[in-house]
């Protein structure tokens, strides 16, 4: 029987960004707030020190810092005419646990969706007309623009240290930076990181063919930063070991680097950890959450009353939890009907591999978003008129260290192992470069989340399932940036070159981005959405959801920064308006 | 039942809290992030003299020794490592002062002895205390009856024979107490005064970085020249330029004692609970009276410079590059009030080597401060180097970048390795 805990004023439910953004804002404002986080305790000095942040074999082959699956997964399939079974190893996407999330291995991309992201709907059928949106394209505008979040987006990139060169200060386009970002409020806090040579490389050839070239935006400072909380992060050290790890050198922003030190000391601040919560519980009439129920390490279950729940855990968790404890209607792709669970979305990637003969590349220098971009394909950067898809994704080399392990490409034709295999990596390795691109998946009324029928986890709690495959609109869209992405490759005068591009269904692997969005979109009203524009649910007016669930559709960008900026957007509409009049911030 | 609920709840959450601290120190006292400041802050409607009091205890610095890992604040029970064994500090709650008087207490900062007439070890500080004024001993005491009651009965006599016998103090007190109150220098600017009464007095600062006699009691004559305690090297105070505070401006010392880092140096090991509890808790005037006045302190001269195998110095060059240049980067400068620079640090250069030796193999935190919060961290390479690449890369540091200080010998650093095993778990 589960014991009752005393009442906080709100309780987190996972604490990685958007549970860290939170904690620290509701905590100013005087609550007393509890996070609870299912994995364990993180931090550089105990976790990811830097005399073995980099073991290659530790955290990403053998998923150190990953969800543990066989404690929990969830079940896939391509569409409701398949059978879907569980994920038994992580390979598409990488969902963290513990404190920090996946936050603690990400690389560090911070962009801001495009103005023109924020009315996905509306700003496609007005430049395209009606034909632009296939019917069974469930894609709708943003309750919330790009002008109101821009001085949330700006609050991040302060906290983060954000390093990088602006290309739009209030409208007016700076050189060097990004000409298509949504106007800036003001510059980046740091500089970019310097380039290494294969980016310059990229950067000459782009600009040659008329692209707009610039220095990746990121979060791995480029030099000493304290940030406007007194944090500090030390310079990154181009080390290459952020993606799928936890930064050795304190150059990496995450919660721990920018947030926890002043958040852990605070009095009205509780984090547990290794306490998984099991569902929201709502008052008889469903109208309120009365708390959550847990159960830690122990096995103990516990009974948390609160007076607001946040829901700050990754996407498919949130989701997950509101399928489980009843709040709204779950989506049905027969009908259309319900929206917890809907749009699901996620994003298609691809790569073209150039090696050169007599020129270093010298690809171990690296950091996680250390990179040469180019976004003139991204977004509706760029007349679609007559290509057949909406929507795009950024080109460009990230040269996030080619970590000895996993990166061994060879050109067309090599034998996939053997003693060929291996000449070809002594001789390539070193003169090798790839760009990359990075594509959006528009919302499709087949793709979508519920709840597994069959199968259940460790708890015995249905798992998520996962419904999703790419359609003809991220095929064409993702060929036209690889092709944009060859051409750049062609112009950069390699040796030769090797087209990865995207074919067919969607797979549990290989990587590709852990950008899954949807499931808790937000919305104008209950009919369409699970969110109101301040991530408040519509059902359960105490009851917020951080994170890209609340993202009606993918774009072609990373998407921390934007999820960062609607956790502050949330935040200051909690503290500014809910906490003076606890109830619906947006009548339905 | 309801205990029976709490109890696991709460432990839960305390073990959430330790692990929040980011435990690399085998220290068995980490301050918890917010106790500091919770205990220097004044409650609504308090007396001013219990004010008062409460930031003599700032000065004094009573909670660190009077609180032991995971207790109530200056309930005592925490072990002090003398050379004669451990003692327990006392309970100095209202629980365990409870019936005292003010003249009890006096007497007891002044004169080492307790309400029952009993002798009192110096490993309670007070050949310093004694310098406190009578009416800064009340206000203490009237604070420290205002804190809430905790009954534990700590047994302080666990020395063995014949330490345990405390009249032998009667003769440790003629040696070495020098009872009475701080006279101020007429000679001296008020703040200087000031900066001595604390260092003199509340803060005994002394005890740990003046050296000892064999029967423990302050060496008068090497004052402020450092020791070796507990595994730690208490650092060099006097005016030396290259192991003392010579190299510091007096802004340098006073931001390093309020914000626990500053251009030469971030605070770790014993003396981060000093700035966590005490300095840091301190005022801004405080803190740089205490500076004036140790920058006052007289010179030390170096010795000769000792010969170096090139060899050794060349393995340590070889080690610091591709163990500790990526934040202290290649010419050691690493960035200051993130990771500290060493060139001309002081600790890497004390003649005694045991301080930087621990760092290396047990890894340091820099104490976070309300001011400084990130405990930016230093990893502990006992397990990834031996103690011959210790002591070479140690050797270097000390001898790079103009720094000049004795070897580090193999043997110095199994000492150090074996002595802070057992603390590091």
């Amino acid at each position: 029987m589960a014991q009752t805990l005393p009442s906080v004023d709100a309780v987190l439910v996972g604490f990685g960004w958007t549970g860290a953004i939170i904690g620290q804002e509701l905590t100013d404002a005087g609550l007393n707030v509890l996070a609870l986080e299912r994995g364990p305790w993180r931090d550089t000095a105990t976790d990811y020190p830097p005399t073995y942040a980099q073991d290659e074999l530790r955290y990403y082959w053998r998923q150190e810092l990953f969800q543990r699956l066989a404690h929990e997964t969830l079940t896939i399939r391509n569409n409701t005419g398949q059978t879907a079974l569980p994920m038994r190893k992580l390979g598409s996407f990488l969902p963290g646990t513990g404190v920090g999330g996946s936050g603690v291995h990400w690389n560090g991309q911070v962009w801001r969706f495009l103005p023109s992201d924020f009315q996905a709907r509306s700003h496609n059928l007005q430049r395209y007309g009606a034909g632009a949106v296939p019917g069974d394209m469930t894609i709708q505008d943003y309750p919330v623009t790009y002008e109101e979040l821009e001085p949330h987006f700006d609050t991040f990139d302060y906290l983060c240290g954000v390093s990088g060169k602006a290309g739009n200060l209030k409208g007016v386009i700076q050189p060097g930076g990004d000409p298509f970002e949504g106007p800036r409020s003001r510059e980046y806090p740091n500089p970019p990181l310097d380039m290494p040579y294969a980016c310059d490389l990229f950067a000459k050839a782009a600009a040659g063919l008329g692209h707009h070239p610039f220095p990746h935006p990121t979060a791995n400072v480029s030099r000493a930063y304290t940030n406007p909380l007194g944090v500090q992060l030390g310079p990154c050290t181009y080390c290459g070991f952020c993606e799928k790890f936890g930064c050795g050198n304190d150059s990496k922003a995450s919660a721990q680097t920018t947030i926890l030190p002043v958040l852990m000391r605070k009095p009205n601040f509780t984090l547990k950890t290794e306490c998984e919560v099991l569902k929201v519980n709502l008052s008889p009439d469903g109208a309120r959450a009365t708390g959550v129920t847990y159960v830690d390490a122990a096995g103990e279950e516990w009974i948390q009353p609160a007076e607001m729940v946040i829901l700050s855990a990754y996407i498919l968790q949130n989701v997950r939890l509101m399928l489980l404890s009843g709040i709204g209607k779950p989506y049905d792709p027969a009908t259309g009907e319900g929206q917890v669970g809907k749009n699901y979305a996620y994003q298609i990637t691809s790569s073209v591999n150039l090696f050169y003969e007599d020129k270093l590349m010298n690809p171990f220098i690296g950091a996680g978003a250390l990179g040469s971009i180019v976004n003139d394909f991204n977004g509706d950067n760029f007349d679609h008129t007559g290509l057949g898809f909406i929507g795009g994704g950024y080109v460009g080399i990230v040269h996030t260290g080619a970590r000895p392990i996993e990166t061994h490409p060879t050109p067309q034709g090599v034998p996939a192992w053997g003693g060929e295999w291996k000449k070809s990596i002594a001789k390539n390795y070193l003169r090798t470069t790839t760009i990359n691109t990075h594509g959006a998946v528009m919302s499709h009324r087949g793709n979508y989340l519920d709840l597994d029928p069959t199968y259940k986890d460790a708890l015995g709690r249905p798992l998520l399932r996962m419904t999703f495959d790419y359609t003809d609109n991220e095929h064409r869209m993702s060929d036209y940036l690889t092709e944009k992405a060859a051409g750049i490759a062609r112009a950069m005068n390699p040796r030769e070159i090797k087209v990865n591009g995207r074919k067919g269904s969607w797979d549990v692997v290989p990587y590709q981005t852990t950008h899954n969005t949807g499931g808790t979109i937000m919305g104008t009203n209950p009919g369409n959405s699970v969110l109101n524009r301040y991530l408040q649910s519509w059902d359960t007016p105490n009851v917020f959801v951080m994170g890209a669930g609340a993202f009606p559709q993918n774009a072609g960008y990373n998407p921390t920064g934007t999820l960062a900026a609607l956790a502050y957007w949330s935040a200051a509409a909690i503290r500014s308006q809910y906490l003076k009049s606890p109830g619906p911030l947006v009548q339905a | 039942m309801l205990k029976r609920a709490i109890i696991p709840a709460l432990s839960v959450a305390t073990l959430a809290v330790l692990a929040a601290i980011g435990l690399t120190q085998p220290s068995d006292s980490q301050p918890l992030p917010s106790t500091a400041a919770s205990l220097s802050t004044p409650q609504a409607g308090e007396a001013d003299v219990v004010k008062r009091g409460r930031y003599l205890a700032v000065l004094g610095d009573c909670a660190t020794c009077h609180t032991k890992a995971g207790g109530r604040p200056f309930a005592g029970g925490r072990p002090i490592q003398t050379p004669f064994g451990a003692i327990l500090s006392a309970n100095i709650t209202s629980g365990g002062l409870g019936d005292w008087t003010p003249d009890q207490f006096y007497r007891a900062l002044h004169e080492g002895i307790d309400d029952q007439g009993k002798h009192l070890y110096p490993a309670f500080p007070y050949p310093y205390y004694t310098r406190m004024t009578r009416a800064d001993s009340d206000a203490l005491l009237a604070f420290l009856k205002t804190t809430p009651a905790d009954r534990t009965d700590v047994q302080t006599d666990i020395l063995p024979f014949p330490f345990n016998l405390r009249a032998l103090l009667i003769v440790w007190d003629a040696l070495y107490l020098k009872a009475g109150e701080f006279r101020p220098d007429p000679a001296q600017s008020a703040e200087w005064n000031r900066g001595a009464y604390l260092v003199e007095g509340p803060g005994h600062c002394g005890a740990c970085h003046t050296p000892k006699s064999a029967l423990g009691g302050d060496l008068t004559s090497r004052r402020y020249q450092g020791a070796v305690l507990d595994n730690w090297t208490a650092s060099n105070l006097t005016g030396n330029p290259r192991f003392g505070l010579g190299g510091w401006s007096t802004d340098d010392v006073a931001e390093y004692l309020k914000t626990g880092r500053n251009a030469k140096s971030n605070v770790t090991g014993a003396m981060a609970e000093v700035v966590a509890f005490s300095t840091s808790q301190m005022t801004d005037a405080d803190v740089h009276a205490i500076a004036v006045y140790l920058k006052s302190l007289p010179t030390m001269d170096e010795r000769p410079a000792p010969a170096l195998d090139p060899a050794t110095l060349k393995a340590g060059e070889a080690i610091f590059v591709d163990q500790c240049s990526a934040c202290h980067r290649m010419n050691g400068q690493a960035v200051a009030r993130y990771f500290p620079p060493l060139p001309g640090n002081a600790n890497a250069q004390q003649r005694d080597p045991t301080t930087l030796t621990r760092i290396i193999l047990r890894g340091a935190r820099s104490q976070p401060t309300a001011a400084r919060p990130t405990p930016l961290s230093m990893p502990a390479y006992d397990w990834k180097l031996n103690d011959a690449e210790i002591a070479a890369v140690a050797t270097y540091v000390r001898n790079s970048w103009g720094n000049r200080a004795p070897s580090v010998t193999a043997a110095q650093v199994q000492a150090v390795r074996r002595k802070t095993a057992q603390a590091a778990g």
